[in-house]
C-alpha cells in the first residue's frame, strides 16, 4: 500500500486538477481523494521545498515496494506516468546502443512509465516472435514496454506484416519507422486492414526521393555548410499522402515526429475534415532550430532534421490548439563512436527520454500549454490513441494507463516543477550518451517514478 | 602571423588574414622564379597529405609548396590506406598526427571534416576541399591572381559559371571575393544554383549573354558529367550550348577580362579551346600561383605558438 498525499493531482481523463491524495495497492490505483481545488495558483506562489519523505535505506535509484509507504507530495505535481509512443530500445540486434534494461531505466528516470519501441531492430520486429522476445525481455525492464510493429516484412515497403497475431502477442501499433512505405498502394492497405484489429498505423513522413541524401533542413544555412539539405516538402508531401490515404481508407493514422510549420497546417485541416488522424512531435523540434547543427555537431542530426524559428512557433501553436496530440521523444540513442563521424555518415537521432519532460515544462513555464494539456500530450493522449485507457482482451496491458481510475496500473510521476537540474549527458542511464542538450539547465524534473506500484526515486 | 592554428575555410577568415595570406604569398611567388626554388623556412616540419577523394592537381600542389619550404611531406590517400578496413576517421588522423604530423592537409567528400580535424588535433588542419562546403586555398590563390592581373578586387565585377551548387571552389570564393569588395554574379542552369544564395547578396543569372555583360572576370567551373543522371541538365550538348564559354560569348564582357578554371577542364564543354588557350586565359598561372599561397598558409600556421 502507497499513499502520496498532499500532492497536486492532475488527471485529464478524470477532469481532477487539485490537492489531495492517491492510494495504491497491489499495483494498482485504488482511489484518488481530492481535498482543495486547485484555484490556478500553482504558478503564482512557490510551493514550499520537496521534501518526499524516505523509506529505509536505499541507495540512488534503486527501487523498493515496502507493504506500507507515505510520499509526501507537498508542493510538487502527481500525475499519470508519461507514456513515450516512440522509442528506440535497440533489443534485439544493437544492444551495443542500448538494450530494453538500459532504456527503460532512461524512461524511469525521464518520468516515464510505458514506452513503445519502434520495429527497427536486429531482426526487425516484423513477426510475432521478435514481439515475444521484446515482450518477455521488458519483463526485467523497469517500466512497460510495448511493441510497435512493422507495417511491412523487412520494413521493405512491399507485403503486410501479420498484424493480427502480431497485435494477439501485444504491438500496439504498427510503423515502419524511418523507412517509410513508399508505394502509396501498400499504404492505403496497410490501413485499410489494421482497422479490423483497431490499431493505429503510425507514419513516419518523408518522401525519400526529394529527401535523398540530405542530412539537415534545406536552406541558407545547409547551402552555407555544404551539406545536403532536406526541403520541408519531403515530409509535408507524405503528410499530405498519408491524410488523403488515410480519408479513403478511413483508417486511423498517427504521424509521428512532427517538425514543420507545414506539417501543422495539413494536420489541422485534416481534423477539421473529421479524418482520423493524431499527431505526435518531439521536444528537440520545439526547442531547436537547425542552427543547433552550425558546427557540424552530430549530436543535433535528426530525422526529420531540426528546422527554423517559424516552424517551432507554428509547432508550439500546433500543441497549443490540439493540432499537435502527443510529445513523444523519438529516443534514439546510438554509440558514440557512431556519432564521432562525418556529419554525413554519423547516424541520426537523440538520446531523449531523460531530458523530454524538463524540455516539456518550459512549455508550461512560457504558457505555450497549462499543466493539465501537457499532461494530456505526454501521457492521456498517447494512451488514448494507442487504446490504454480502456484495453481490451490482450495478454499484455491489462489495466487502464494515463489515468488515476480507480483499477488503472499504478503508474504514477511526481513532478518537481521547480527544481533546476543540470544535463549531464555522461551521467544518462541510457547508453545513448548524444544529446545536444548536454549542460543545458531543465526546470520540472521527475523525483519519484512510480512503475505498476513500484517506486523509483532520485535525489 | 596569422592569429590561428588551422585554415578551414574563407567564411572563418578576416579581410586583415586574407591580406595577409596573399601579400606574404606574393614574397613567395617570388621564390618560386628563382633558379634554386627552395627555402629552408620550415625545415623538420612535417606536412601530410590526407586525402580521401582522389585528387592529382592540389595534392600534388600542396606536395610541392611543402618541399619548397624544405618540409617532409607524406602522402596519404585511401586506397592505400586502412579506411578502407575499417578504421575511423578520427582513429586515421590521430594515427597520422602521432607519426609526428605539424601539418594535416585534409581532403573529403563530406564537409566539415576539416572542422572535426581541427577540434581533435595539435597539429595544422588545412582544409584541401571539403564537401559541398570549401575549398580555401584554391579561393586564395583566385584572389591572388586576380590581384596580380587587376591591381586590386574591389568593384570588379565577377561571374562564376556553371554547378555553383555542388562546387567548393565556387563557394569559397564567393565568400572571399565580396569580402575583398568584388560584386560576384552566378550564371548556370536554375537546377545547379541554390535558391536561398540570393540572400547572401550574389546576382544569378542563367543566360550567359545577360550574365558576362562587362565583367571582368570569368571563371568557369568544372562540370561533374555524373550530374546530368541525377536529373540537373539532361544532356552535356545542351549544357554546353546553353553555358558553355566560347569567344562569342566572351566577347559582351570587358576588353581587358580575364578567364579562370581551377581546373581540370572539360574542353569542349564548359569551355572551349580558343578560350583555354587564348590570351584571356590565366589557367596555368592559377596554378603557378596556387604553390606560392598554399607555402605562404604552411608559413603562416606554423607560425603560431601551441
Amino acid at each position: 500500500m502507497i499513499l502520496i498525499e498532499k500532492g497536486h493531482i492532475i488527471d485529464p481523463a478524470q477532469g481532477i486538477d487539485g490537492t489531495g491524495d492517491v492510494l495504491i495497492e497491489n499495483g494498482k490505483i485504488k482511489s484518488v481523494s481530492i481535498i482543495s481545488k486547485e484555484q490556478r495558483a500553482e504558478s503564482k506562489s512557490p510551493p514550499p521545498p520537496p521534501s518526499p519523505s524516505r523509506g529505509e535505506g536505499k541507495g540512488e535509484g534503486e527501487s523498493l515496494s515496502p507493504a506500507h509507504r507515505i510520499i509526501n507530495a507537498e508542493g510538487m505535481f502527481v500525475i499519470p506516468g508519461l507514456i513515450d509512443m516512440h522509442v528506440h530500445l535497440r533489443e534485439p540486434g544493437f544492444e551495443y546502443k542500448e538494450t530494453i534494461k538500459t532504456g527503460t531505466g532512461a524512461a524511469i528516470k525521464g518520468g516515464f512509465t510505458t514506452v513503445c519501441c519502434m520495429p527497427n531492430t536486429f531482426p526487425i520486429n516484423d513477426n510475432a516472435s521478435v514481439t515475444e522476445f521484446i515482450i518477455r525481455k521488458s519483463l526485467e525492464g523497469l517500466c512497460t514496454v510495448l511493441p510497435i510493429g512493422a507495417i511491412t516484412k523487412g520494413q521493405k515497403g512491399e507485403e503486410l506484416v501479420e498484424m493480427g497475431t502480431m497485435r494477439d502477442q501485444g504491438c500496439i501499433a504498427f510503423s515502419d519507422d524511418g523507412r517509410p512505405v513508399m508505394n502509396s498502394l501498400i499504404m492505403r492497405r496497410a490501413l485499410e486492414y489494421s482497422k479490423a484489429f483497431g490499431l493505429p498505423i503510425i507514419s513516419h513522413c518523408e518522401d525519400l526521393t526529394l529527401s535523398e541524401d540530405g542530412v539537415m533542413s534545406e536552406g541558407l544555412l545547409s547551402m552555407t555548410l555544404g551539406l545536403r539539405g532536406i526541403p520541408a516538402e519531403a515530409e509535408q508531401i507524405m503528410v499530405f499522402r498519408d491524410i488523403l490515404l488515410a480519408e479513403l481508407a478511413r483508417g486511423k493514422l498517427h504521424i509521428a515526429h512532427v517538425s514543420t510549420e507545414g506539417s501543422v497546417k495539413l494536420i489541422r485541416e485534416a481534423k477539421k475534415k473529421g479524418v482520423n488522424v493524431t499527431a505526435e512531435t518531439c521536444p528537440h523540434y520545439f526547442t531547436l532550430t537547425e542552427d543547433a547543427v552550425r558546427n557540424y555537431d552530430t549530436n543535433a542530426k535528426v530525422n526529420p532534421p531540426l528546422r527554423t524559428k517559424r516552424d517551432i512557433e507554428a509547432i508550439k501553436e500546433g500543441l497549443k490548439d490540439g493540432t499537435i496530440d502527443v510529445i513523444a521523444t523519438d529516443h534514439a540513442p546510438h554509440h558514440r563512436d557512431e556519432k564521432l563521424k562525418e556529419f554525413d555518415l554519423a547516424p541520426s537521432g537523440i538520446s531523449g527520454l531523460e531530458t523530454a519532460l524538463g524540455l516539456s515544462m518550459k512549455l508550461v513555464d512560457e504558457g505555450v500549454l497549462s499543466m493539465n494539456q501537457l499532461v494530456e500530450k505526454m501521457s492521456l493522449n498517447p494512451s488514448r490513441i494507442l487504446g490504454l485507457l480502456t484495453p481490451r482482451d490482450s495478454s499484455h496491458v491489462t489495466a487502464p494507463k494515463g489515468t488515476f481510475a480507480a483499477g488503472a496500473d499504478a503508474d504514477v510521476t511526481i513532478v518537481d516543477a521547480s527544481k533546476e537540474v543540470k544535463v549531464e549527458a555522461s551521467r544518462f542511464l541510457s547508453r545513448g550518451k548524444n544529446t545536444p542538450f548536454d549542460g543545458w539547465v531543465l526546470k520540472g524534473i521527475p523525483v519519484i517514478t512510480i512503475s505498476k506500484g513500484r517506486i523509483h526515486e532520485w535525489q | 602571423m596569422l592569429n590561428r592554428k588551422d585554415l578551414i575555410g574563407i567564411k572563418e577568415l578576416s579581410v586583415e588574414d586574407m591580406n595577409l595570406i596573399l601579400d606574404t604569398a606574393a614574397g613567395f611567388k617570388d621564390v618560386l622564379g628563382r633558379d634554386i626554388k627552395k627555402v629552408p623556412t620550415l625545415r623538420g616540419k612535417t606536412a601530410v597529405n590526407l586525402f580521401f577523394e582522389p585528387s592529382t592537381r592540389t595534392r600534388t600542389s600542396f606536395e610541392l609548396a611543402a618541399k619548397r619550404l624544405s618540409t617532409d611531406v607524406i602522402n596519404f590517400s585511401v586506397p592505400t590506406s586502412s579506411f578502407v578496413k575499417g578504421e575511423s576517421l578520427i582513429d586515421t588522423a590521430l594515427t597520422v598526427q602521432a607519426l609526428g604530423a605539424d601539418f594535416i592537409i585534409i581532403r573529403h567528400s563530406s564537409a566539415g571534416v576539416p572542422h572535426l580535424l581541427a577540434q581533435k588535433l595539435r597539429a595544422s588542419v588545412i582544409n584541401a576541399g571539403d564537401g559541398t562546403n570549401e575549398h580555401p586555398t584554391q579561393a586564395l590563390l583566385d584572389a591572388f591572381t586576380i590581384k596580380e592581373k587587376k591591381g586590386n578586387i574591389e568593384g570588379l565585377d565577377i561571374a562564376i559559371v556553371g554547378d555553383i551548387m555542388h562546387s567548393r571552389v565556387a563557394k569559397s570564393n564567393i565568400y572571399s571575393l565580396t569580402k575583398l569588395g568584388a560584386k560576384i554574379r552566378l550564371i548556370g542552369p536554375p537546377t545547379l544554383i541554390p535558391g536561398e544564395i540570393e540572400e547572401i547578396g550574389v546576382g544569378v543569372f542563367h543566360s550567359m549573354e545577360a550574365g558576362l555583360k562587362d565583367v571582368d572576370v570569368v571563371m568557369m567551373l568544372r562540370i561533374q558529367m555524373e550530374r546530368q543522371s541525377k536529373g540537373f541538365f539532361p544532356s552535356t550538348e545542351e549544357y554546353s550550348k546553353n553555358w558553355g564559354l566560347t569567344p562569342e560569348r566572351l566577347s559582351v564582357a570587358r576588353d581587358d577580362v580575364i578567364v579562370m578554371h581551377p581546373g581540370p577542364m572539360n574542353r569542349g564543354i564548359e569551355i572551349s579551346s580558343e578560350i583555354a588557350d587564348g590570351p584571356r586565359s590565366v589557367i596555368l598561372e592559377q596554378v603557378t600561383n596556387g604553390l606560392a599561397v598554399r607555402m605562404a598558409v604552411m608559413y603562416l600556421l606554423a607560425g603560431v605558438k601551441r
